[in-house]
């Protein structure tokens, strides 16, 4: 074949370009603010993490999990052997036959990623993506054509100058794209940036099956509070965003952005990228923010971001339900950047919308978000007889009864768990006045310093008492409990579980404690809270109570880890950014598809939400009063009863 | 806002805060009229050069955290005159203000604390021999060392008045609400604090508080007999009815005309 140096040549200045890309690209991350990481264990369970963690998650979509494994591990097999080939011209027709192969495999994987590209979803993101399968192909085909006369298939010089040249520009498309590509901000960037910030991951909990769904802490003597600019990120965070495919799963669960607020979490992305590395979204190829032109904004790393790159209204709009990092193939963590950016809007230029900063006032004036008299917070249970930790001192169960207590419909919630409690005769109590607000609200409003006084403060109520575990009707106040005191709370919590109301009942049910009938009514469906299912992964207690009374459930086709939000998370009730419909309504038609009668309900929020709903609807019930309607009383008390009827 | 761009170069405004008292936790906060009068003072600054013409000042203890909550609202400083808990605030801010010479002086129309009586802007408007404007709702515009304010009347009804400058204004709750509180800037802020002596207000000293109790309210009722009629009732201007307007009559009989009221709204027996 003729210029017989051209295509070595071709490949050492794409993959010396590809490095000089990649210390740029390591540039740009490194103006993050420092998080230390273990880089040498990272780097080790990077592989591992990629084909367990990243590959489970892109297995929920077969087609998709298939053509990768065969694009992807074709590709990078095809990569190490073409550097052995065609750079450093190793003669060996073992390897040759090997590289053929994977090239091979490589081509079908790139057939069916081009044939996807024929009518994409409207997640995917066009523009330069229509242009990877091509690319693909091209790169394999030509490595191919190319890589024959080594294995022996075809004699030296078949073809002429003619197929030289075109074998060449194929190589040429296929080295920038797959190797410039990945380290100058092409569609393969993923595969670089993807790979590193598996290893540099914020949270390494994650990876192996485990979860971390905690905020991280805010230190309240920095320079500035949360996250103003592009490098107020941490540098892993700024890695993250560059990992991202642009697959759109994000987008397809954001239940903002089915409403038509202004959210797309995979633009929210792109826009980091864009701030990150200076420029105009106007590149951007996929979906906007509904109601939002693209093309509009600029952000720089030294800019504020959201003055010219996101409008607030964005930031505002998530309801913090974590279904998108859940469907990130990349890990990546939306909510925790989303937060950041909170925290500067609610710290440093006190701007949160509508009712924020009521709330916040009323937070830190009364320790609850409606500005309640802190003394009446126990006035729910005047006629409960609840025993106070104050006076006991030590108890097996402490109720956390949470702010439910001040609002009437919660009430009926709280009540039916005590009644179930006494019912169980389970030896617990409540910290009464002593409880404040867990600081959720707070802190997903970006409050981070309100949230930590009323941490601080519940951290000490608590920890003046002996008991041995927690349990609250709130998925809330649960997740704070359980995953976000810790930081706070010299190692209280070590010793204490926190769970929720539906694993204990479903403890006592299991244990024989409750005598329970069977549920008599229509089909029930059951919705899961994000802050229980998501960020607790509790799916199974809530239903296996529901199935032993003898329940049924018609569930709903977005249920499990894909539950759809209420609507009610994140404060986004509180900073109400108007969409073209309301997101507890679309869950509503998610019930009304199964024809369930009755939504069962793990959470007041919830609850409060989907009652929402206008009429005709179905039913909504927490799990508690479900159960408290089939409890058997005690046959004593029936029987002193019946006595009582029969006297009068 | 309509600001004079010679006059708002050099105009100074001082904005006097309290120390609030949160309605039902009782806990110190910002108090709501004044974090009225220093949002206003912050429109009129922001209108003009900027920020550094308004001055935020209180009597009291520097160390009171309330302060920040002020401060959060976008203040580089809070500059607080300390005093003893028993002392009279009055002559300490007559002697600041008198020293400073401000053009205008907002203060709350009432505190939500201690003495509560409103009387601060009037007995520093005696002092320093200034007109006081009663609640305000707004600035309108500072023309040529003339202000035309709003003050607001019950019903939401407005009052244009203009006033010669330098004055003090009580801020009405019908001003625009204070802006949020942030974190970072009220963790920030100066607190400049400077000494001063003053007599302990005697008055005061003598007096036991007790949580405030709600006043009776007269039994309103309501002869309206269609939707329009109740519509009216409950937004228009309530015309006086049965009473009497003696503007030139002699004293004793105006007086007279008073204690027969009285007689007759069972306030004297």
């Amino acid at each position: 074949m003729t210029f017989e140096w051209l295509h070595p040549f071709l490949i050492a200045t794409a993959l010396l370009l590809a490095a000089v890309g990649a210390v740029r690209r390591v540039n740009l991350w490194r103006a993050g603010q420092p998080e230390s990481v273990d880089f040498v264990a990272g780097l080790m369970a990077m592989p591992g993490r990629y084909l367990h963690d990243l590959h489970d998650i892109v297995e929920r979509d077969k087609y998709m999990s298939k053509t990768h494994a065969a694009t992807g591990g074709g590709f990078v097999l095809s990569l190490l052997l073409v550097i052995l080939v065609h750079l450093f011209g190793v003669q060996s027709q073992i390897l040759a036959w090997a590289l053929l192969a994977s090239l091979a495999l490589m081509f079908i994987g790139a057939v069916f990623v081009f044939k996807r590209r024929l009518n994409p979803p409207s997640r995917l993101s066009k523009g330069p993506w229509m242009r990877l399968p091509k690319s693909l192909l091209a790169f394999s085909s030509a490595f191919f054509i190319l890589t024959l006369p080594m294995a022996g298939v075809l004699p030296e010089v078949a073809g002429g100058l003619l197929l030289t040249i075109v074998l060449s520009i194929f190589i040429a498309m296929g080295l920038s794209e797959m190797l410039l590509g990945m380290t100058w901000g092409g569609p393969m960037k993923h595969a670089f940036a993807g790979a590193l910030h598996l290893a540099f991951h914020r949270r390494p909990e994650r990876f192996g099956g485990g979860r971390s769904t905690g905020l991280k802490p805010v230190a309240l003597d920095q320079r500035v509070l949360g996250v103003q600019k592009p490098e107020d990120f941490k540098w892993n965070q700024l890695l993250g965003f560059d990992a991202c495919v642009q697959c759109g799963k994000c987008e397809a669960v954001c239940p903002a952005f089915a409403a038509g607020q202004p959210l797309n979490p995979k633009k929210l992305i792109q826009d980091m990228v864009v701030g990150m590395a200076g420029g105009s979204d106007a590149r951007y190829a996929g979906s906007p923010y509904p109601g939002k032109e693209v093309g509009q904004a600029n952000g720089g790393p030294l800019l504020t971001i959201t003055e010219g790159l996101i409008d607030p209204d964005t930031l505002w709009s998530c309801t913090t339900c974590r279904a998108c990092v859940e469907e990130c193939p990349m890990m990546i963590e939306h909510v925790d950047a989303i937060v950041d950016m909170r925290r500067f809007l609610t710290m440093e230029t006190g701007s949160t919308p509508n009712k924020g900063a009521q709330v916040l006032d009323n937070l830190i004036a009364t320790d609850n978000p409606n500005g309640n008299a802190p003394a009446s917070r126990t006035n729910w249970a005047a006629d409960q007889n609840l025993p106070l930790l104050r006076d006991l001192k030590e108890t097996d169960v402490v109720f956390w009864v949470s702010d439910g207590a001040f609002d009437m419909r919660s009430q009926r919630i709280l009540r039916a768990f005590v009644s179930l409690l006494k019912a169980a005769n389970v030896d617990f109590a409540v910290l009464g006045d002593e409880e404040l607000d867990s600081g959720d609200v707070a802190r997903r409003l970006g409050d981070d310093a309100t949230f930590q006084s009323l941490a601080k403060r519940n951290i000490a109520a608590l920890s003046q008492y002996k008991f041995k575990r927690i349990v609250t009707t709130d998925p809330h106040a649960y997740h704070c409990l359980r995953n976000e005191y810790a930081d706070f709370a010299d190692g209280l919590f070590d010793n204490i579980e926190v769970l929720h109301h539906t694993t204990y009942l479903n403890e006592l049910v299991q244990a024989g404690k409750l005598k329970l009938s069977r549920f008599k009514g229509g089909k029930v469906t059951y919705h899961d809270p994000c802050y229980l299912g998501r960020y607790n992964g509790e799916y199974e207690a809530p239903r296996e109570l529901l199935r032993s009374l003898g329940i049924e459930i018609a569930e709903m086709e977005r249920s499990g880890f894909r539950s759809r939000c209420c609507g009610g998370g994140g404060g986004a009730p509180i900073t109400d950014i108007p969409g073209e419909r309301r997101i507890a309504d679309m869950r509503m038609e998610d019930v009304q598809t199964t024809g369930a009668e009755l939504i069962a309900v793990g959470c007041q929020q919830c609850t409060a939400m989907l009652e929402g709903v206008v009429e005709p609807r179905p039913q909504v019930k927490d799990i508690a009063e479900i159960l408290a309607g089939v409890l058997l009383e005690d046959e004593a008390e029936n029987n002193v009863e019946s006595q009582l009827e029969e006297a009068f | 806002m309509l600001l004079d761009a010679n006059t708002s170069m050099d105009l100074k405004i001082v904005s006097l805060i309290s120390v609030g008292k949160h309605p039902t936790s009782g806990r110190a906060r910002r108090a709501e009229q004044d974090g009225r009068a220093v949002e206003l003072g912050l429109s009129v600054a922001e209108a003009g050069r900027g920020k550094q013409n308004l001055t935020v000042l209180h009597a009291g203890d520097s160390q009171q955290s309330a302060l920040r909550s002020y401060a959060g609202m976008g203040l580089e400083s809070v500059r607080v005159i300390q005093l003893r808990e028993s002392a009279d605030a009055v002559s300490p801010l007559t002697e600041y203000l008198r020293k400073h010479a401000p053009d205008i002086i907002l203060t709350g129309v009432r505190a939500e604390s201690g003495e509560s009586s409103g009387m601060v802007p009037y007995l520093l408007a005696e002092k320093l021999g200034w007109p006081v404007v009663p609640r305000i709702a707004n600035i309108v515009s500072i023309k040529e060392g003339v202000a035309e304010v709003l003050q607001a009347l019950p019903r939401g009804q407005r009052r244009a008045l203009t006033v010669r400058l330098p004055f003090i204004a009580s801020v009405d709750n019908a001003a625009a609400e204070p802006r949020q509180s942030a974190f970072g800037p009220a963790s920030r802020a100066l607190i400049e604090q400077q000494q001063a002596s003053s007599d302990a207000d005697a008055v005061r000293s003598e007096w036991s508080e007790l949580p405030a109790r709600k006043r009776p309210k007269r039994l309103k009722v309501v002869k309206a007999k269609t939707a329009a009629d109740r519509f009216k009732a409950a937004t228009a201007k309530p015309q006086g009815s049965g009473g009497k307007v003696l503007k030139d009559e002699p004293v004793t009989e105006q007086a007279q005309a008073i204690f027969d009221l009285l007689l007759e709204e069972g306030v004297l027996r």
